[in-house]
């Protein structure tokens, strides 16, 4: 494992204290926050069981241990800096304490993407047409998003199976499954239900902070559908 | 791979049989909780339907798994990149003759993407939950999850809503406005636990010998990482130690399954990793599991219970080759795995031509002719593309369920 270099909260010296201070209250007024944090006596279980502290600068244990202690400039630093590289798997959740790291990083992603914050756009930048994916066809990925330019590292097989799609998917024999552009037949009642929950949670809101051209699109979308089927959206 | 050098052997066994202390108390079960907020009018727990099994979970409450009845709850990852998985999943239900719903009004989880990019919140995912149980709940038949991932986030989204009132009323409004009822199942099920729960009638089933073949279990973290107690441990599969899915069905169809250092390690998929940040996926994957798998097991085939594990274990090995990695192992669900040993088609069925790592070497040491059944769905393909047939059906792959039995409900 790589030697750690301290962080450079430098970095961030012009960001104003008040503001680093309102996302950690953000993250921290999560009802899910109590559930997630307990106390952290940095036994290092969380980062020996993490995929992702082998290969990047990365340690759950210091995201608990930072917000356990509430230092706000490094809270901000690994907000920027860190948040994206968890793999999301819960191995972390073999705390002995308890504490969930990765439910905390699940919290602060939240709050990156809900804020706009640069490092959250970047971090999702060429992951665009999956947001797309799911918020308008109700799968997350599909069939024809295997294509050999998308996937070179999976080999052969990712030609082949573009080359074949629209063939290999007929010759499948359950019934909803005959779809190239989802992974399965959605009825149109059901995306109707899904949009209306998009806007009902704010979601649709917080994909505006981070991506304004595909919000744009996503409305376009929705609104077309559910007008058809007699839902106006508020202002 | 031990410290003298040696390699792993087999299952570790242990003399020493664990046994639970009968005075000491059980951990709180949620499933109480869920119960008590139905009787407080919060919402409707949808029962388990009989038949069901009651099998061991991890601090020894049993949990009620359906056999019939089921309401698959299907994954994205599965049906779009890896169909033979949930095509493998109906086609063990058809062949035992059980009762199940392939619906259209579902949804995603919509995990995959929470958990990449975090572009939605606990209130949206929760109603997207809810919203699928409803539709579950309006056909009278019981959600069984086909994801890990759909898994591991609705025991999550289950904790969320029995701890915070305001997220259930949030979500009971928005199902009002959608025309639908708030329902909790009485358990959540994935898939590996009904295959658990009925693998002797899959061994009892078999048609080819699988005492020579070798396998390489790897459990899915959101199986059993998420929500710990909710996950199947038998006493009888690793002294209880370990998560018996997977492995049990394995083990009754009498292949070999052998351990390996990194067990409990996550496969590296990343969600958002696997598909904007691969090297770090497929570094992880061939790195920590495949090649140690390979070193210290010697695997024939590896198999696990995940979209995600799936896509990841196979889909990483193919880059790995030009740095020389030893690579070169086939990856596939337990239940494509239990199918071809019930004699299901490698084509048909399991759907092999989706995958990348070589798995023709499995197939000829299962004394499965490979040429002859490619020949056979080459076939199916021609009489596709002359306008003979719109579709391969189930009829096709002659795995028959009595029709009155079979519900399809939009």
């Amino acid at each position: 494992m790589a030697l750690h270099a301290p962080p450079k909260l430098e970095r961030y010296a012009d960001v104003p204290y008040e503001e680093k201070e309102r996302l950690f209250q953000e993250v921290k007024s999560d009802p899910r926050f109590p559930d997630y944090l307990y106390g952290c006596y940095e036994c290092g279980i969380c980062v020996a069981a993490c995929p992702s502290a082998r290969f990047y600068d990365f340690s759950p244990r210091k995201i608990a241990q930072t917000l356990a202690r509430e230092d706000v400039e490094l809270f901000y630093y690994q907000l920027n800096e860190d948040i994206w590289n968890c793999s999301q798997c819960f191995s972390c959740n073999r705390c002995p304490r308890q504490n969930s790291p990765g439910g905390l990083i699940t919290i602060m992603r939240e709050v990156a993407v809900r804020n706009g914050l640069r490092s959250a756009k970047e971090a999702l930048e060429g992951y665009s047409r999956v947001i797309y994916k799911i918020m308008v066809t109700g799968t997350q990925v599909s069939p024809d998003m295997i294509q050999a330019d998308a996937f070179p590292d999976w080999g052969p097989v990712a030609k082949e199976t573009a080359d074949n799609l629209e063939l290999w998917r007929k010759a499948l024999p359950p019934e909803t499954m005959h779809t190239t552009t989802t992974a399965w037949e959605v009825s149109e009642q059901t995306l109707t239900e899904l949009y209306l929950i998009w806007h009902m949670t704010g979601v649709m809101d917080m994909i505006k902070e981070v991506d304004e051209g595909l919000h744009m699109i996503l409305m376009d979308v929705m609104e077309e559908l559910l007008e058809e089927k007699g839902y106006a959206l508020a202002e | 791979m031990h410290g003298d050098g040696k390699q792993a052997e087999g299952i570790p066994r242990k003399e020493r049989v664990f046994q639970r202390d009968p005075d000491l108390p059980l951990p709180e079960d949620i499933r109480e909780r869920v119960f008590e907020l139905e009787e407080e009018g919060e919402w409707i727990v949808q029962r388990v339907p009989e038949p069901y099994v009651e099998v061991p979970t991890k601090y020894g409450r049993p949990k009620k798994v359906p056999l019939q009845h089921t309401w698959h709850h299907k994954s994205c990852g599965q049906c779009g990149h890896i169909p033979g998985y949930s095509t493998a999943i109906f086609w063990l239900h058809r062949k035992l003759g059980l009762a199940y719903d392939d619906p259209k009004d579902q949804t995603s989880c919509t995990g995959w993407n929470y958990y990449a990019s975090a572009t939605s919140n606990a209130a949206a995912q929760a109603a997207v939950a809810v919203r699928n149980f409803a539709a579950a709940y309006a056909t009278g038949f019981f959600p069984l999850i086909h994801c890990g991932t759909s898994y591991g986030h609705y025991k999550e989204v289950r904790e969320e809503l029995v701890k915070h009132a305001e997220l259930r009323r949030q979500v009971r409004e928005i199902l009002a406005k959608l025309g639908k009822p708030l329902v909790m199942p009485e358990e959540i099920v994935h898939y590996s636990e009904w295959v658990y729960a009925v693998r002797h009638e899959i061994a009892a089933r078999r048609i080819y010998d699988c005492s020579a073949i070798t396998v390489t279990v790897h459990p899915a973290c959101h199986y059993y990482k998420l929500v710990q107690g909710d996950a199947i441990y038998d006493p009888d599969i690793y002294g209880g130690q370990r998560t018996a899915v997977v492995t049990a069905v394995a083990t009754a169809l009498g292949a070999q399954v052998k351990d390996y250092s990194t067990w409990f390690d996550c496969c590296g998929f990343g969600f958002r990793h696997i598909l904007v940040q691969r090297d770090f996926t497929r570094s992880f994957a061939v790195g920590r599991k495949i090649e140690t798998m390979i070193e210290e097991a010697k695997p024939d085939v590896v198999l696990t219970h995940d979209t995600g594990c799936v896509t990841t274990l196979d889909k990483s090995q193919f880059a790995a080759q030009v740095h020389n990695r030893k690579v070169g192992v086939p990856v596939m669900s337990e239940a494509q795995f239990a199918a071809l040993a019930m004699g299901a088609h490698p084509y048909r069925v399991c759907q092999l031509h989706w995958h990348a790592a070589d798995y023709r070497p499995l197939l000829e040491k299962m004394g499965i002719d490979w040429r002859e059944k490619w020949q056979e769905f080459e076939e199916d393909l021609e009489r596709i593309r002359r306008g003979e047939k719109e579709y391969l059906t189930w009829e096709d792959v002659e795995a028959e369920i009595p029709a009155r039995h079979f519900l399809q409900v939009s």
